[in-house]
């Protein structure tokens, strides 16, 4: 009970403050507009290599956004030394983990969602169809990013190169989730079913479970180093 | 039955032994050796860099030491960690303070963290105590860097600390709030509650102190009543031992 509510108030806190402040909302979605007319700029009106490179864009967009927000995810705790009274607060640490890591999972879905929006207007592409399908790869995706991300997240944020080391920590480990996304939205944005693209969708589960795993059995050791 | 360590009426609030912490080559305390009885104020001076800080994020359980041992609360302080963090509050530099919540909303959130009780009358009842009860509803990006520190101590004190560790609590309050927070800590003092206190000035804290320790190259050089001490005396002491601790 006592960890649902510390993992509760971190969430409340941090929706509340970026609610007040907008700065990772903000700067997130003008990130993903000007990603978009990139994207347009580059591939032009063909609409077969669009078609083609559609699943990578969109990943593309989603971990672009997503190290921009992740990366931020402790800038709270820097200031006035909250961070070192989150490390006095006694109980399990993983509370303020899982906490941080649904705050990261809700501010990249609403990222996701506005960037899915725009590609279907800008390319004028059906997602429609497909949605139902796309929701469950890119919800396994995000859950991957977002586990690996807030824990490096913390690693790095007391480091005086943190905006280096970050993307460098966080993208090797990220291969099997980026394969697997890829892979499957592919899939399924060809109208491919959910099923035939299951063994995927376990490889992205197992890294969700020991991204998960791994991040509520560290964040102790990493909060109080 | 498991009798609670820190009951104990003459039990002492801080007894460390041999405390030593290197950074590298650098030697920040060296064999200190503290004791805090309950319901006792000790005012820890000394010198920027002399190890104040350390000593106190030390037995915050913040940091650990390079070697030595002790108790804090009645707890082992190498072994005993959360029980010390349960019942010692600690008021540092940084003020602990989100700027984009409310004075009332720092309060839950730090009392939710603990597992205090976060109910509104609580939180209220705490914030009149540091006088900030007009302002409950302001975000503390507009407070001073006094009501900063007043809502800091607010935080500190939730819970009933039976310990408070205090670095340099007077600084960035105005003359009213270094009285208010002498008045605070007397009355923290008479609810039984022991206070270490550092600093690098010779102020209010002092009034108020039953003992005085001057911090000094890593090492306690002196620790005496503060009724045996008038403050000319202290002052030659703290200037000979700064220099030879130097």
């Amino acid at each position: 009970m006592t960890f649902a509510r510390r993992a509760w108030i971190i969430l409340w806190k941090d929706l509340l403050t970026e609610r007040r402040s907008k700065e990772s909302l903000n700067a997130l979605l003008f990130f993903a507009l000007l990603l978009l007319f990139l994207f347009e700029f580059a591939l032009g009106p063909d609409r077969e290599r669009l078609a083609g490179a559609l699943p990578g864009l969109l990943w593309l967009g989603f971990v672009l956004a997503g190290l921009l927000g992740l990366g931020r995810t402790f800038v709270a705790e820097r200031e006035n030394d909250c961070w070192e009274g989150l490390v006095l607060t006694p109980g399990d640490k993983g509370a303020i983990y899982l906490g941080k890591l649904a705050g990261n999972l809700l501010l990249m879905a609403a990222v996701e969602v506005v960037l899915l929006a725009l590609f279907g207007i800008f390319y004028n592409i059906d997602l429609w169809a497909s949605l139902p399908a796309l929701s469950v790869v890119i919800f396994l995706g995000t859950v991957g990013l977002a586990a690996v991300g807030t824990l490096f997240g913390a690693m790095t944020s007391q480091l005086r190169a943190r905006e280096l080391l970050f993307p460098v920590l966080l993208l090797p480990v990220q291969v099997p989730v980026l394969l697997g996304t890829v892979k499957a939205t592919e899939a399924v944005l060809n109208g491919v079913a959910l099923a035939e693209v299951g063994h995927w969708l376990k490889l992205l589960a197992a890294a969700d479970l020991v991204y998960l795993v791994v991040g509520l059995l560290t964040f102790e050791f990493i909060l109080e180093a | 039955m498991t009798q609670d360590p820190s009951s104990s009426a003459n039990q002492r609030a801080i007894d460390i032994q041999g405390v030593r912490k290197a950074f590298g080559a650098n030697v920040i305390l060296n064999h200190v050796d503290l004791s805090l009885a309950t319901g006792e104020v000790l005012t820890l001076l000394g010198p920027n860099g002399s190890g104040k800080t350390t000593l106190l994020k030390i037995l915050a359980t913040l940091i650990k030491p390079s070697s030595g041992r002790g108790r804090v609360a009645g707890f082992d302080l190498l072994t005993e960690v959360e029980p010390i963090r349960q019942r010692v509050g600690f008021l540092a530099h940084g003020s602990y303070v989100y700027e984009d919540l409310t004075a009332e909303e720092n309060l839950r959130f730090w009392a939710t963290m603990a597992g205090l009780p976060a109910d509104g009358g609580a939180l209220r009842q705490a914030l009149a105590a540091v006088e900030l009860e007009p302002v409950a509803g302001e975000r503390a990006r507009t407070f001073s860097s006094g009501m900063k520190r007043r809502l800091a101590l607010a935080r500190t004190l939730l819970g009933a600390p039976r310990l408070l560790l205090l670095d340099e609590p007077f600084a960035g309050l105005d003359q009213q709030g270094k009285k208010w927070l002498e008045e605070a800590l007397l009355a923290f003092k008479g609810r039984g509650g022991a206070v270490l206190m550092a600093t690098h000035s010779f102020g209010r804290g002092l009034s108020i102190a039953d003992r005085v320790a001057i911090l000094s190259g890593g090492r306690i050089v002196l620790d005496r009543p503060r009724a045996s001490l008038d403050l000319e005396e202290l002052h030659r002491l703290y200037a000979l031992s700064t220099e030879d601790g130097a």
